[in-house]
């Protein structure tokens, strides 16, 4: 009897980790079971990626269609290339969308915003966004803001 | 005091670390037998699950008590910063990779090392001092078999789980707090969670850290024990020994297993 409620205090100890170990996938880090299938990739080249990571989302009307599951440097034409997952559900846009490097708020993170084109091929597995925006980088900004007024002030 | 002369100083100092390589060789050699050694006595099982119970489960209490209160201070302590730059969503990313990277695995080692180490220490301290080891030998029972495996064995199965239990109470007593007492919207809570926190890399990575402080706690608890001086006076040296030594190694190794995992080198 003593070894039986050993063994049941034991299994449920064992029970509670597996348990645990689940909810940390399914609750904690989103894990989603074979979500390698339900997404095709597409290709985006953009002048600057400034602050894009991988693993951001990709959005259409403010809806998450997918993901970023990888960023690099295009050796040939010097821009960066955002590989990116989308679901397989939305597989009806436009070859001529735009992909454009957005910010969630001041300081959010940065993701990637797909605004619709008007053309009558869609986008496959493998097909690249021609039409991007690259990341809004402040440096750039306040450099063509000083550049101005200095301009500016020499016309006066 | 004693004067002592430099010669002698330097000759001490030789010593202590010659004892210390012996200690590390004699430990290491220690723990080779108690795992590869063949032939023990009774069910292996058997005595697994005793000692799965003593370890494990006795300690389940203070994990669970200690998790809720780290999460629940983390999200107190996060929301009052983070609301000041207006991203008290955050608040939920925030909690979860704390306790998943670093929290979870290295608060759970040092109550393991204070809780089931020391006491292991003390009985396997005691099982030599009473000379029960040396009576297990003279029956032909080999006692790094029959006492210390099943008790490395428990330890090194039950810190991982214990982490894990560690990690989702804390994370639930942090979103109770964030959620319900301060009004952080329960969606984008869970939902920047999930967005920042990756399986592979946070979670499987805690749990590689906790499996790591698993094994170093729970042999440096067998050995103290087994090489104790068989008196009340060394066991109680054992047991302090077992968490100091057992504490400084979990810490150190974490910054380690951190530099190797999350330092990008």
């Amino acid at each position: 009897m003593q070894n039986r409620t050993l063994e049941i205090g034991v299994g449920l100890f064992l029970l509670a980790g597996l348990l645990a170990l689940l909810l940390l996938a399914l609750r904690v880090s989103g894990l989603t079971l074979g979500s390698g299938n339900d997404a095709y990739r597409v290709y985006a080249h953009f002048d600057n990626i400034a602050g894009l990571t991988v693993r951001a989302k990709v959005t259409m009307a403010g809806v998450t269609i997918g993901k970023v599951t990888a960023i690099d440097l295009d050796r040939d034409t010097y821009t960066g290339r955002v590989t990116m997952a989308l679901d397989n559900a939305v597989d009806n846009l436009p070859l001529d969308s735009t992909a454009s490097i957005l910010t969630a708020g001041l300081l959010g993170e940065k993701y990637v915003g797909i605004s619709v084109g008007g053309e009558e091929e869609v986008l496959t597995e493998g097909s690249t966004i021609r039409d991007t925006q690259s990341s809004l980088v402040l440096e750039d900004l306040i450099g063509k803001f000083l550049l101005n007024s200095v301009n500016k002030d020499q016309a006066n | 005091m004693r004067k002592t002369s430099t010669l002698e100083r330097i000759r001490l100092f030789g010593r202590a670390g010659i004892d210390v390589v012996a200690t590390l060789g004699r430990s290491s050699v220690f723990l080779l037998h108690a795992l590869l050694g063949r032939g023990g006595a009774g069910k292996p099982l058997q005595l697994l699950i005793k000692q799965l119970y003593a370890v494990g489960v006795m300690s389940l209490a203070i994990i669970v008590v200690s998790g809720i209160f780290i999460g629940m201070v983390l999200s107190l302590q996060g929301f009052n910063i983070l609301s000041d730059y207006g991203s008290e969503q955050a608040v939920g990313q925030m909690v979860a990779l704390t306790l998943l990277r670093e929290l979870g695995p290295v608060v759970t080692a040092l109550l393991f090392a204070g809780r089931a180490g020391s006491a292991l220490t003390a009985e396997i301290g005691n099982m030599k001092s009473t000379e029960q080891l040396s009576s297990l030998e003279m029956i032909g029972v080999d006692p790094l078999k029959y006492i210390v495996a099943p008790r490395f064995w428990a330890g090194f199965i039950s810190m991982p789980l214990l982490a894990m239990i560690f990690s989702v109470v804390g994370i639930w007593g942090g979103a109770m707090v964030a959620v319900d007492w301060l009004g952080v919207y329960e969606g984008s809570f869970w939902a920047n969670m999930q967005n920042s926190v990756a399986f592979r890399e946070d979670v499987l990575n805690g749990v590689i850290k906790s499996v790591v402080f698993g094994f170093v706690v729970t042999w440096i608890a067998v050995f103290q024990g087994y090489d104790c001086e068989p008196t009340s006076e060394g066991i109680s040296r054992a047991t302090t020994k077992t968490v100091v030594y057992a504490s400084l190694a979990v810490l150190g190794l974490d910054f380690i297993l951190t530099a190797l995992m999350f330092g990008d080198f």
